[in-house]
């Protein structure tokens, strides 16, 4: 066993863990290689109720991904929650001011996620703006109340 | 009554001394770090041992741990129709915890024992102290280059075996059992995250290679210089090295996916 075996085999162990962990980052992580905040601005959503919605939830619009959950948290004026939405440089200046956000559940088990909608109005949410009209997530127990209830009417 | 008392006081003293002195011995050789770097080559013949030479073992566990998570998971999820979620099983497994954790273990077992070993019988054999008769010093010579070389390994090691893993899995899910490639793939770069999955796995083998490898070190310069000894101490260095993995493991885990 030469020296010259021994470096050359280093060589290829060390180039090898640093392309595996190229081929982590790129294909089993999807890392994106512009950063997250760069390239996205950011909207504010109020819900009364965001069911199972985490943060890194996707944000979709017609079922294509334009952005992230960046944070969700509890607005103390209002008691509902405040969830920050980071969507895409893309869509800037193309959500008009009256856009819906609602959480919506991929499959029937599945992850939550939101979906947005645009509407109708000329004004266009700017970085830090706020979606107003919203739809919270179907809680599964409120249904059942729900059905039970109308259930008892009859 | 008091023999008893003595037995523990004694046994409690030499556990501390026993710290003690591997803690000197890891500060003695992570402050040869410019001798290891002056002297590049020892390094390297440290890599080549502890790091190339256990590329097979790691190769083949990560790809039956793949192939076997895949199997197993596909086996569950398509009883909830959610079988597209087996590239983010597999992903998450192996990146997480499987690879760190095995990665650490065979390590313990193929390179820890072997550094226990080598430097033990160096010991016995007086190699050491004759070093020291010739004015260098052994802690920097040959500690300092193995317990560094451990650090460069292991990480190595474990983004190897995850890589590897996820073929395995894609292996039997996609090329056996019929999963959608497109889902596969596209599960897996939706739910893994390079920060909070990727860099915490490597972050995890990075304190186990530190771990196994001051372990491995220490048992061997601390040994009895018999052969007795050395068998006691390499037996050590895997039961030792194992359980600190697996003890810190949990603790790590807590610490890195515990605020949900």
């Amino acid at each position: 066993m030469t020296t010259r075996w021994i470096e050359i085999s280093v060589g290829g162990f060390v180039i090898a863990g640093a392309l595996a962990l190229l081929l982590l980052a790129f294909k089993v992580s999807g890392l994106d290689i512009n950063g997250d905040d760069e390239d996205t601005y950011v909207v504010y959503a109020h819900f009364n109720n965001i069911g199972g919605l985490k943060p890194r939830a996707k944000v979709t619009m017609a079922g294509v991904t334009i952005g992230r959950v960046a944070a969700v948290e509890i607005d103390p004026q209002w008691y509902d929650a405040k969830v920050t939405l980071r969507i895409d440089n893309s869509m800037k200046d193309k959500l008009s001011t009256d856009t819906t956000a609602m959480i919506l559940t991929s499959g029937l088990l599945g992850e939550n996620y939101i979906g947005l909608v645009v509407g109708a109005e000329e004004d266009m949410l700017a970085d830090g703006g706020e979606i107003r009209d919203t739809q919270p997530a179907l809680v599964l127990e409120d249904l059942i109340g729900k059905f039970l209830s109308s259930m008892g009417k009859e | 009554m008091f023999g008893w008392l003595q037995q523990i006081g004694h046994r409690v003293l030499s556990i501390v001394a026993g710290l003690g002195r591997s803690a000197q011995l890891l500060l003695a050789a992570l402050m040869g770090l410019g001798y290891v770097l002056k002297n590049f080559r020892l390094l390297i013949k440290q890599v080549y041992v502890t790091g190339v030479l256990s590329i097979a073992i790691i190769g083949v566990s990560g790809l039956f741990i793949g192939m076997v998570l895949g199997l197993q998971g596909y086996s569950i999820l398509v009883d909830f129709g959610a079988e597209d979620a087996l590239g983010q099983m597999v992903a998450l497994t192996l990146l997480r915890e499987l690879s760190p954790v095995v990665a650490a273990l065979l390590f313990a077992g193929r390179a820890g024992s072997a550094l226990t070993a080598e430097i033990g019988l160096m010991k016995a054999t007086e190699q050491l102290a004759s070093m020291e008769m010739i004015g260098v010093d052994p802690v920097k010579r040959v500690i300092a280059p193995r317990l560094y070389a451990g650090i460069i390994a292991l990480p190595l090691l474990c983004i190897l075996f995850s890589i590897i893993g996820v073929w395995g899995g894609m292996l039997v899910g996609v090329e056996w059992l019929g999963v959608f490639d497109g889902s596969y793939w596209g599960n897996m770069q939706a739910s893994v995250s390079f920060t909070h999955d990727v860099m915490n796995g490597v972050i995890k083998s990075i304190v186990f290679a530190f771990v196994v490898t001051w372990i491995a070190v220490f048992q061997g310069y601390d040994l009895e210089p018999t052969s007795e000894g050395i068998s006691r101490a390499t037996t050590k260095t895997v039961v030792h090295g194992s359980l600190a993995v697996l003890g810190l493991d949990f603790v790590l885990t807590a610490l890195m996916f515990g605020d949900f």
